[in-house]
């Protein structure tokens, strides 16, 4: 159905140059029948000139036989009722609505609001911009408003209309509106919303909907189609992380090769430099290929084909990103989940998880907590059914890229498949990356605690126990220090445990490679090692690249802030090129070695360390002593 | 980290986005599945598509072929029309006629329309689609089309016999659409299911898409049968007593077979001035919908049947 304009009959082409400059926005209804959801979206169709006459003609004879509309024009037998729908056994299910105005396209995504159908409710949500929450004056807030207001919220739907409905039922009162508007907004403080837009209206007499009407006066706001025509849904579009997942390689021939995708965040122009991840092998954006020419900028929303300066290796499933703007990557990630099966699901069990990565196998391995949809409480589960919302922890089999959900509705959200049926079983909203560091030990462990207490290592050894961290970057210097503190402190009869990065590799860490997250885990290890010798009374000395700051916070947190000593070996990077005793800043020059900090990943720069030192300018013997001068001032080189 | 507003050299108009959103579906479909057809019927909404399919593989060729299920009984300028765009586009054409139903004569004349659509149309869509093992079949369809079609996915599940259950579909949420089947198992796709009628002959406007020239008005050799004005397309048309074809200034809103689609009076030779008429008509003659629209009059239970 399209808008019956004026223009059509007086000037065609000028309809069509209007036409053409609409934009489109994506609504949500929530609400049942009882609400006269049915009865608004009629109203909207009708007052806004969207019925056929003779639809309307024949609807009127209609509703004076089947109408519950007494004297009025029953609009909800325009749409084909839900009751008829169940009684015909049909899936209740999303169905999507069209109309136009003379300034926008909508889509309708128009599903029922009760509990048991929450999963169609998150289905079509999840490509919507906005909301209209659908109150009785009569009843006021209810629990279905509660869980309607959350599940949009869940999707990640900012814009919220709550349509306080069926004034004419309470004598249009204002006192009952601002009532129902308070009760709203206490519970909603809670919710990601942009300051909901809040209306009284009467679908069934058409009072706010499209026309003012005469009997609410008292409100001064824009009606409901006013609001629609002009709400700015895309007030908040994300233009400065550039994200393209990139869905082909286009390769007609052996001059061309460029990457298609839609762009979902940030803008992108020739000349900027990306990534393409995981590999994380960067280059530059030559072209943006489209059928209609090239373009000089594209942003959120299109679809295009870029090709690189470069001929680097990109495939279906990768991430291209800006370089220095990294996504979250992780195999294992905490996210929101709404189980869709018929079957339950049981942490443990395995299922395709799809995403803008394409597809790789995951598991639930815990729910954290299930979500009472109503009340908003979280509650403890054990498996999840139909249409019920949880955390979970999930892992995949492979690392993942992504965003929080909250960040980018493209590259934060997935669906779990069941392997057997192929059918869409969940859908998923990430909330964050999970790794061995947030792992809990097995609840069935129990700690053996020793029989020697700290006061006595203290008096053996004649020191506290700490961990000297020494962060920087390749060939700084960090080996050759940590050997140099570990011979003085031998030497003055101290006990300390040297853990060298690359020695850990040999053996404990054999199984990591040098990805982000390999680099995590391997501190990690590190780590939990040096908790143990500090433990035991035994300084820990421990020299790492540990690019990532959150990753040396995360160490600080295990080992405990008191005993964690941070030693950035500032040698500049050019020294460092200098040195490079294995030929590894010539090998990342050349691609050879990826994301390697400080040339193709980023080092990040403590900025509170406890000590920094550069030995382009200071000798080891300085570095060991400015070292030790800090040990013992405090306090861990006394018994 | 957000801007307070998209600014308008980045704002997509109602049908960029349309646009974008279809080009993403026919890529995915792409890599997602060995063996993708693009069913073509050579109406405006088929050009659409051919159209977007194009803009998705830019600079590259359309990597699927184009399916003609073709009747024998299409109106000739169709079947021009189609292989001209086959030539200038350079696109891989697929031209299936059920053998069976040319062996045995079935015509829409003598077999009525029901029969004749079931053999000519279904039941040789079926033999198309299992002869070339397409796992997945483009359509054209719209869910502005009729109700049954608002709820329909835009990766439609298909069992191996071709069926559609509309009580069982798989929830499809963002742009992440499970491509996932067994062997014989298929899925339609539907690329413009978000588009409505409007939207298609104004993208065609803006884009400049050849049609059909049937789109427009000409005069036309024609007779009117119950109410219904049929084209004398050649010299296979079955006169009934007393008919005689008459020249009428005619055009066609939906394109099929030429003796089951019905023509509308009109002096419309422009594209504008074909949506005017559309946009004008709706009001007043819903009865030449049903002629339009007699394919999708029972489209629910010819789709669980296995037709489009």
């Amino acid at each position: 159905m399209s808008h019956q304009s004026e223009l059509i009959a007086k000037d065609i082409d000028a309809y069509l140059a209007e036409h053409e400059r609409k934009d489109l926005l994506r609504f949500l209804t929530c609400g049942s029948v009882d609400d006269g959801k049915s009865t608004l979206i009629g109203r909207l169709l009708h007052d806004s000139k969207m019925i056929y006459e003779d639809t309307l003609a024949s609807l009127e004879a209609d509703s004076t036989t089947q109408g519950s509309a007494g004297d009025h024009v029953d609009l909800a037998l325009l749409m084909d009722g839900l009751k008829a729908e169940r009684e015909q056994g049909i899936t209740i299910d999303v169905a999507y609505r069209y109309f136009s105005t003379a300034r926008r396209k909508f889509i309708i995504s128009d599903t029922p609001g009760h509990e048991q159908y929450t999963r169609n409710m998150v289905t079509g949500a999840s490509t919507c911009q906005l909301a209209i929450i659908l109150i009785d004056a009569r009843h006021g807030v209810m629990a279905q408003t509660k869980r309607h207001s959350f599940i949009a919220s869940l999707l990640g739907i900012r814009n919220v209309v709550v349509a306080i409905n069926k004034m004419d039922l309470v004598d249009y009162s204002a006192e009952r509106f601002h009532e129902i508007k308070g009760e709203y907004l206490a519970f909603a403080k809670e919710l990601e919303q942009i300051d909901p837009y809040f209306i009284p209206m009467s679908a069934l007499l058409g009072d706010n909907v499209v026309d003012k009407g005469d009997n609410l006066e008292w409100f001064d706001g824009a009606t409901l189609m006013e609001h629609l025509e002009t709400v700015d849904v895309e007030a908040g579009v994300d233009l400065e992380h550039f994200r393209m997942p990139v869905q082909m390689v286009s390769r007609p021939n052996l001059d061309f090769r460029g990457f298609c995708g839609t762009i979902s965040n940030g803008v992108i122009r020739p000349g900027d430099e990306v990534a393409s991840l995981p590999s994380g092998v960067t280059s530059t954006v030559d072209r943006i290929v489209t059928f209609d020419g090239d373009l000089d900028f594209a942003g959120p929303g299109r679809a295009v084909t870029l090709t690189l300066t470069d001929e680097i290796d990109v495939s279906r499933g990768d991430l291209l990103v800006k370089v220095g703007d990294l996504p979250l990557r992780s195999d294992r990630f905490e996210a929101m989940l709404v189980w869709m099966g018929e079957a339950a699901m049981t942490p443990g069990h395995q299922y395709v998880l799809q995403s803008v990565n394409g597809t790789s196998n995951a598991t639930v391995e815990s729910i954290v907590h299930r979500v009472d949809v109503n009340t908003m409480e979280r509650v403890a589960a054990d498996e999840l059914g139909l249409n019920d919302i949880a955390t979970c922890l999930i892992a995949s089999d492979r690392e993942l890229l992504f965003d929080r959900y909250g960040d980018n509705r493209q590259t934060g959200s997935f669906v779990l498949i069941d392997k057997l049926t192929n059918a869409t079983v969940g859908a998923g909203m990430i909330q964050s990356a999970k790794s061995a560091w947030d792992r809990a030990p097995e609840e069935t462990l129990t700690r053996q605690v020793s029989g020697i207490d700290a006061a006595e290592r203290a008096i053996r050894y004649g020191q506290q126990p700490c961990t000297v961290l020494l962060t920087g970057l390749t060939a700084a210097g960090k080996s050759t220090i940590a050997t140099a503190l570990e011979r003085e402190l031998f030497d003055r009869g101290k006990v300390s445990l040297r853990l060298d990065g690359e020695n850990i590799r040999m053996g404990i860490s054999r199984d990591l490679g040098f990805t982000a997250q390999e680099r995590s885990e391997n501190l990690r290890r590190v780590s939990e090692v040096a908790r143990i010798a500090n433990s035991q009374g035994i300084v820990a000395i421990a020299a790492l690249v540990a690019p990532n700051a959150e990753v040396r916070g995360r160490a600080r947190e295990l080992i405990g802030s008191d005993r964690f000593v941070e030693v950035f070996v500032d040698t500049p990077i050019e020294v460092c090129r200098q040195r490079d005793p294995e030929g590894m800043y010539e090998a990342a020059d050349r691609g050879d070695i990826p994301m390697f900090p400080g040339v193709s990943a980023t080092y990040q720069r403590p900025t509170d360390a406890d000590l920094v030192i550069d030995t382009s300018v200071q000798s080891i013997e300085e570095c060991v002593s400015a070292i030790l001068k800090l040990l013992g001032d405090k306090g861990f080189l006394r018994g | 980290m957000a801007t307070a507003t998209l600014p308008p050299e980045l704002r997509l108009t109602h049908l960029r986005q349309l646009e974008a959103e279809a080009i993403h579906i026919i890529r995915e479909v792409v890599t997602q599945f060995a063996k993708p057809v693009m069913l073509y019927s050579i109406g405006k909404d088929s050009s659409v598509l051919l159209h977007l399919a194009r803009k998705a593989f830019y600079p590259g060729k359309i990597p699927f072929p184009l399916l003609h299920v073709n009747t024998t009984w299409k109106f000739g300028e169709m079947i021009s029309f189609r292989d001209r765009m086959a030539e200038e586009i350079g696109f891989d054409l697929i031209s299936h006629t059920n053998p069976e139903g040319i062996a045995a004569g079935i015509n829409p004349f003598d077999h009525g329309s029901k029969n004749y659509t079931d053999i000519m149309k279904t039941q040789a869509l079926k033999q198309a689609l299992n002869a070339g093992g397409y796992d997945a079949a483009f359509g054209g369809a719209r869910r502005d089309e009729e109700k049954s079609r608002a709820k329909e996915r835009v990766f439609s599940f298909r069992d191996r016999n071709h069926r559609w259950d509309p009580k069982n579909q798989r929830p499809e949420l963002w742009n992440l659409y499970n491509g996932r089947v067994h062997k014989g198992e298929s899925i339609r796709v539907f690329p413009i299911s978000n588009w409505t009628e409007l939207d298609v002959w104004q993208y065609i406007h803006l884009e400049e898409i050849p049609i059909v020239p049937l789109y427009y008005s000409a005069v036309r050799p024609v007779v009117e049968r119950d109410g219904v004005i049929i084209m004398v397309d050649d010299d296979r048309f079955v006169f009934e007593d007393g008919e005689k074809p008459e020249m009428k200034s005619v055009r066609f809103r939906t394109l099929g077979c030429y003796p089951l689609s019905g023509a509308v009076e009109s002096t419309a030779t422009t594209l504008p001035e074909i949506i005017q008429e559309m946009l004008l008509a709706t009001r007043s003659e819903r009865e030449g919908r049903v002629i339009d629209y007699d394919e999708s009059g029972s489209m629910e239970e010819k789709k669980r049947q296995g037709y489009f």
